[in-house]
């Protein structure tokens, strides 16, 4: 489109100059390139969630809690730690697996397959959300844990875990509306007519991102 | 779809023209009407900051003498006076107002890619103002904890509002930031993706550069103040200890143990340096457009210009921490900060630099927005020299905590930017208003308000040479070391700040009354080259640009050619005979 012919100019300069060209700097929808912003600011925020986490962990004066104890669960007179945080984490991987099958289903505009899906991602959030829920309550009510202190040990371990899982939780409680609205429009018909199911991918980058980011809360928070 | 230039995507834009009033004015999608709605607002709460400056100066200027501001009081004012200026004011009026109204129409896109989101963070801006406010009326009034809400006093009894006011602070600032984000998501992909055809990057007005990378900055800062916000309040309201460490208060010991001060000292510059760029960077792009039209010279160096804003942009994440060489941090870390904020000053001379080549053998017009971009050039020198002796620890460690980092801030930061929003105020009011302003009014702010900051500022660098404390509420003469120049300053200062004040409103009169009774202004009275001179009708019309969008031709400064019949020559003009290739290659004409 430009009006220049298209010179190959060698090198950095050639390079900045294909990328600053008079088009779209990503050949990407609006949305898609927002999102992607947006998800790169998010991540900051969760960047910064995790290392003031670190460093209260480091500034406190007692001790840490074994997290693969507190995080136990006694299934059949069988101790087994982390078993529910691992059967969470696998309900959201998996649910990143049917997001991007959705995905692919809205390239092939199928409307059914597509629904269906994005329903079931849905349902999955929404499970994860639940045993959430299990968790905290299990730790608030049998362990007395609170944000402010807990008996065993630093009080900002409940504090970060509280707030941490919490905000990842609202992302994910976010995530599910979202994706059923979006979920409900498909079915409905409204991307057809809007000629293209964008929106379904735009909002599997959101899914698998607030799904990469419990990965590094996983990592950093239960196994550390 | 994959490289298509916007013009080409142009349906894409679902226009609606809004007939009723309140969509039109109110409830609007069009960035015109919501960066106008940013400006207002943004001019209103910073005009309240701008009495609390006045009221301190009386304190300060004449102690025992006005009594308006009792003791412990005085830390609210200085609080909510540095937070509305630099947050609510100046962020808002780059970001908000300038970016939301310069962008489409520099860009030559008909609006942003998401107007309904750009209205959205209008309104949440609005209510953060508003949540600001209310601070000022809760039990106990507003938070007094210094602009830099420090813990553990920000939130412990004794310090002013520590109890409704930090929590309304708190607020105000988490709902701003969303605010920020919907915008600056918006600014940011309609600069990489809503670009006209023709208009590559490197043709792109400094302004929008400025504002671009500025708004990067902004979705990447802010989130470390959205952390240590919800940390604090957290801290505050529950009792968490993120930040609180087991201190005694009032006798007793309090509830928190083993959080870490510090790591909010480090989460709030780590937001708080970029913060000084968010407000910078736009001021760098606008002067450079001010100078360029007004001197009749294309901007000196436009490459280096702009890379030295995505320089200034990067490394402004890295210089944090030179803000707390005496906070108790290990000293190593000083050395590496140091550093980093001498080398970061590399990139900022050389835009000072090409500011003077711009005007130097230029055709320069003593406009009044040109009187406001020379003055700036001035006070950010001023500024920006004083920053070299705040950047290194040794000199830093007996000057912190000084009236010469007052003195030094307010130059770089305060008085810089707000001669540049001046400036811009002047140079796009013929387009905004479709009316002129009164000149010689116009002139007559500049010297005053010119020659005022200096009035104002450049004894604080002496006061603060001789180790005058900032944040005092008065200096009785049992304090041995300060001589009495200091008060005699004082005064003087005082005297200037509330002539300085005075004068804007005639400021505010000129707008007000030129919006009415001014002569209407032709659609491009500087003869500037950039796209938003060249609107079908002025002030534009929803939707900018008329049935077809523009198409760019050449870069930003094309003044004074040779061989063209007029000394300036816009964007979407074609290369002729006529009207040649300019300067854009870095031909030689």
């Amino acid at each position: 489109m430009s009006h220049e012919p298209a010179t190959l100019e060698p090198g950095f300069r050639g390079v900045t100059a294909d990328w600053s060209a008079d088009k779209q700097a990503f050949p990407v929808p609006w949305g898609k390139a927002m999102m992607w912003i947006f998800l790169l600011s998010d991540t900051f925020i969760f960047s910064c969630f995790l290392t003031s986490y670190m460093n209260v962990r480091m500034s406190t004066t007692d001790p840490w809690p074994n997290t693969a104890e507190v995080f136990a669960l006694t299934v059949g007179g069988h101790h087994i730690p982390l078993l529910l945080i691992a059967i969470m984490t696998m309900v959201l991987i998996t649910s990143s697996g049917t997001m991007a099958m959705a995905v692919n289903f809205g390239y092939r505009r199928d409307r059914k397959r597509t629904a269906q899906l994005m329903f079931a991602t849905a349902a999955l959030g929404l499970c994860f959300v639940g045993m959430q829920a299990f968790e905290w309550t299990k730790l608030i009510v049998d362990e007395g844990v609170r944000p402010w202190g807990n008996p065993l040990g630093a009080a900002q371990f409940g504090s970060s875990f509280f707030m941490i899982t919490g905000f990842h939780g609202l992302h994910v409680t976010g995530g599910v509306i979202y994706l059923t609205v979006v979920a409900w429009r498909v079915l409905s018909g409204f991307y057809d007519r809007k000629g293209t199911y964008e929106t379904v991918e735009v909002a599997g980058l959101y899914w698998h991102f607030v799904d990469l980011v419990w990965v590094f809360i996983f990592a950093f928070f239960y196994l550390w | 779809m994959a490289f298509v230039a916007i013009a080409d995507r142009d349906h894409e834009h679902a226009l609606h023209d809004p007939q009723s009033f309140i969509r039109k004015y109110i409830w609007s999608q069009d960035h015109k009407v919501i960066a106008i709605q940013y400006a207002l607002v943004a001019t209103a709460i910073g005009l309240v900051a701008l009495t609390m400056s006045v009221l301190m100066r009386l304190q300060l200027g004449f102690p025992d003498t006005f009594n308006i501001i009792a003791p412990q009081e005085y830390y609210q004012y200085i609080t909510m006076h540095g937070m509305i200026m630099v947050i609510y004011l100046l962020t808002a009026l780059f970001l908000g107002g300038f970016g939301n109204y310069l962008i489409p129409l520099m860009l030559g896109s008909r609006d942003m890619v998401f107007p309904y989101m750009n209205m959205l963070s209008f309104w949440f801006y609005l209510l953060a103002v508003l949540v600001l406010v209310a601070g000022f009326f809760v039990p106990g009034g507003p938070t007094g904890a210094g602009w830099t809400l420090y813990p553990p006093q920000a939130v412990l009894p004794g310090t002013p509002g520590a109890t409704w006011g930090i929590i309304c602070m708190l607020a105000s600032l988490a709902i701003f930031i969303v605010a920020f984000t919907m915008g600056g998501l918006n600014y940011v992909t309609t600069v990489l993706q809503a670009r006209c055809r023709g208009m590559t990057f490197m043709r792109m007005p400094l302004s929008v550069w400025g504002i671009f990378m500025a708004s990067i900055l902004g979705l990447l800062a802010f989130p470390a103040l959205f952390v240590s916000a919800i940390m604090m309040t957290l801290d505050s309201v529950i009792g968490t200890s993120f930040f609180m460490p087991a201190v005694a208060s009032m006798g007793e010991k309090t509830v928190h143990t083993g959080g870490s001060p510090l790591l909010f000292q480090h989460l709030f510059w780590f937001f708080g340096h970029p913060e000084v760029y968010i407000v910078a960077l736009p001021a760098f792009g606008i002067v450079s457009d001010l100078l360029s039209t007004h001197a009749r010279r294309n901007i000196f160096g436009y490459r280096m210009m702009v890379w030295a804003i995505l320089a200034i942009g990067c490394l402004s994440f890295v210089v944090w921490a030179h803000h707390m060489y005496v906070s108790g941090m290990n000293p190593y870390f000083g050395f590496f900060f140091a550093t980093t904020t001498l080398i970061i000053a590399v990139p900022t001379a050389i835009k000072v630099y090409n500011w003077v080549l711009t005007i130097w053998r230029g055709d320069v017009h003593l406009t009044v927005p040109m009187l406001f971009a020379i003055g700036f050039i001035f006070t950010f020198i001023n500024g920006g020299l004083t920053g070299l002796f705040l950047g290194n620890v040794t000199v830093d460690v007996p000057l912190s905590g000084t009236y010469f980092v007052v003195a030094h801030f307010h130059m770089v930061m305060g008085v810089s930017p707000i001669l540049v929003v001046f400036g811009a105020i002047y140079h796009w009011y013929p387009k905004i208003t479709g009316r002129m302003f009164d000149e010689a009014l116009g002139k007559f702010h500049f010297w005053m308000t010119f020659i005022g900051a200096y009035a104002i500022f450049l004894p604080m660098h002496y006061m603060g040479i001789l180790g005058v404390p900032r944040r005092y509420y008065g200096y009785s003469d049992a304090i041995q070391f300060i001589p009495p120049s200091v008060h005699e300053a004082n005064e003087w200062i005082s005297i200037s700040a509330m002539i300085v004040a005075a004068t804007q409103l005639v400021f505010l009169y000129n707008l007000i009354h030129s919006y009415f009774r001014g002569p209407v202004a032709d659609g491009n009275p500087w003869r500037a080259t950039t796209l938003e001179w060249q609107t079908p009708q002025t002030p534009p019309k929803h939707g900018n640009w008329g049935k077809d969008l523009p198409e760019v031709h050449r870069w930003a400064y094309d003044y004074s050619v040779p061989g063209a019949p007029e000394d300036f020559i816009p964007q979407n003009v074609p290369h002729s005979e006529k009207t040649p290739v300019g300067r854009e290659h870095g031909v030689p004409t």
